[in-house]
């Protein structure tokens, strides 16, 4: 076969174009991949490998001695059986859920008002008001609970001596940690404290969507401020609404710092349980890993539950866009 | 009353409301911040100075001074910057590739990287706190920053794709007509635009980490290896015989750079949460 160099050339481009082509085809291809497969990747062996060392252990006896050893013993669903023949467990799991369901619902009302309320408000006041509610979000939960706890204590906390100029009692010494309702009570007051601006702030934004035209509208035409906000608001700031209370109520479900901290280590006992401590102090405190895992196991279960909505929301927004 | 008084009424009145209710959240930051620079007197004093007219910086002094204060602030932002250096990268290419491609398990991916910044924490703290301690990572900051990044990565995945929207795709497609590569776009083009969201993302995730409590509380038992959020929950001892002036020096301390950080961005990210909900 005889080629002339130039027919050779043109053909040897063409091949290595074309190669170069279905190189490029399945670079594109496989690019969103390679993207995301670090993060995947990293995801995988941080949490896949604890996960799976999750269920594991929920089958297994597992204390200090094993973990030293590094070897449990299996005991097939000893543990399980044990945690739910557990009166503190149902118990637990029925104060958490009252609880949640009162901070919840008190910090949507809450939080509804309070966006109503920068509505309302001329355009100084807003900006005075949003930005305390801002300040008031960026405190650092820690530090939300030292203060809780100095504003709070019985010899000389601030709230007693308020308290007791309204004339609203005598507070003088009262000690707000004394009853397991109270205590709760206190934690209840600061997560709610803490929630408020993401919520107001939230709610403040979607109100924006809420054409003015229509409000003026149905105003003129005679209706009273709580039709307007039944008809017209609350439909159109529903998906937000949905959004944040399924949020708050899978974060204060698990809620652990503010009630472990405010209410103290040595104060702590199964009759003030939450269900993140119960597995805190179960679990890790009492070095019993295999039945904490177990409870862990039971409580993610609970939470993947109360998540799906929110999930199932998300994922839609994130695959139209 | 003519209609416009009336109105003009009912407008202070609500603005009454809104600086009660101002002064009513923003109190318990007021107070720390007010008991910080009190002399010790005052502030057990059972008629309380609501600002001292002798203000003192003793406490300050006091909160530094105390064992472990410098180390811990050190530990916490090794862990900090680790964290979010090294998720804020990942996250950033896994970003691009949920914006701006379809894929076969894209699906499957956003409902891990929603999923996971859902799992309650305590629930995670047995299996971490066992395989750390199998592989000698307790009481390490290394195991910390891995720890952390489990809820980082996701976190930052979501907000950095939401930004990344935000930029039109014509300016990379007529980049690559213009016979840029897919690289040269990336460097040219994604990256300066992209500098603002990166700036935000980063800042988030600094502050959730430097808060962050229980993994830190689990993870790390040496006083000397722990974080400022910890170092802070140890302060006080027994009830009775707390340094308040001290402890909320401790606490203002501990605030201030989140606080610094979260104004500065937080109209540019608070909406990743709810994103597509609101359209802000």
């Amino acid at each position: 076969m005889q080629e002339t160099p130039s027919t050779a050339i043109a053909a040897g481009t063409t091949a290595s174009r074309r190669r170069r082509r279905s190189r490029g085809r399945f670079l594109q291809a496989a690019t969103p991949y390679l993207l995301i497969a670090p993060v995947v990747i990293v995801i995988a062996v941080i949490l896949g490998y604890p996960l799976y060392w999750l269920a594991k252990l929920s089958t297994q006896r597992y204390g200090l001695f094993e973990l030293i050893q590094h070897a449990g013993t299996s005991i097939g669903l000893d543990n399980y059986r044990s945690v739910l023949h557990d009166e503190i467990f149902w118990r637990t799991l029925l104060r958490t859920v009252v609880f949640t369901g009162c901070i919840v619902g008190l910090t949507m009302t809450i939080g509804m008002a309070l966006a109503l309320l920068l509505v309302r408000v001329s355009r100084p006041v807003r900006l005075l008001l949003s930005s305390g509610l801002i300040l008031v979000w960026s405190m650092p939960v820690v530090v939300a609970v030292q203060v809780w706890y100095w504003m709070t204590n019985f010899q000389n906390g601030v709230l007693n001596y308020v308290l007791t100029q309204l004339h609203a009692g005598d507070y003088f010494q009262h000690d707000w940690y004394a009853t397991t309702f109270s205590q709760l009570g206190m934690v209840s007051l600061l997560i709610i404290w803490g929630a408020l601006p993401f919520v107001a702030i939230t709610l403040f934004a979607g109100l924006a969507q809420v054409p003015g035209d229509l409000v003026e509208a149905a105003e003129v035409d005679g209706a009273r401020p709580w039709r307007v906000f039944v008809d017209i608001t609350l439909p159109i700031i529903k998906p937000i609404l949905l959004i944040l209370t399924s949020l708050s109520i899978i974060w204060d479900f698990g809620v652990f710092t503010q009630p472990y901290l405010l209410i103290g280590q040595s104060k702590i006992h199964t009759g003030n349980y939450l269900m993140s401590i119960y597995l805190f102090e179960e679990g890790y405190f009492k070095s019993d890993f295999g039945r904490g895992a177990a409870i862990s196991v039971l409580m993610l279960a609970i939470v993947a539950i109360l998540s799906i909505v929110y999930v199932r929301r998300m994922v839609r927004i994130g695959s139209e866009a | 009353m003519s209609r416009r008084s009336r109105r003009r009424a009912r407008q202070t009145g609500w603005d009454i409301v809104g600086v009660l209710v101002f002064a009513v959240m923003v109190f318990p930051v007021f107070w720390m911040i007010s008991t910080a620079f009190k002399p010790s007197d005052e502030i057990v004093s059972l008629n309380p100075t609501w600002v001292s007219l002798h203000p003192t910086i003793s406490h300050f002094r006091d909160a530094i001074n105390r064992p472990y204060f410098w180390e811990d602030v050190k530990n916490s932002l090794i862990v900090v910057s680790a964290t979010v250096i090294i998720s804020v990268t990942l996250a950033f290419l896994a970003a691009v590739g949920l914006a701006r491609y379809r894929f076969r398990v894209r699906t499957l991916f956003i409902v891990l990287v929603i999923g996971i910044q859902m799992l309650p924490q305590a629930g995670l703290i047995i299996p971490l706190y066992v395989v750390l301690a199998r592989y000698h990572q307790v009481n390490a900051l290394t195991g910390l920053v891995v720890t952390y990044m489990t809820f980082v990565l996701p976190f930052c995945v979501w907000t950095l794709r939401g930004f990344l929207l935000g930029i039109p795709k014509d300016l990379e497609e007529a980049a690559m007509v213009d016979g840029s590569t897919r690289l040269g776009v990336f460097v040219k083009i994604l990256l300066p635009l992209m500098g603002p969201g990166l700036v935000a993302t980063s800042v988030f995730a600094f502050v959730t980490t430097w808060n962050e409590y229980i993994f830190a509380r689990v993870l790390l038992n040496d006083q000397s290896k722990q974080t400022i959020t910890v170092w802070l929950s140890y302060f006080y001892g027994t009830s009775r015989h707390t340094d308040w002036g001290a402890l909320m020096a401790a606490s203002t301390l501990t605030a201030i750079p989140v606080v610094i950080f979260f104004l500065l961005v937080q109209r540019r990210i608070a909406f990743g949460l709810t994103a597509g909900a609101v359209r802000g």
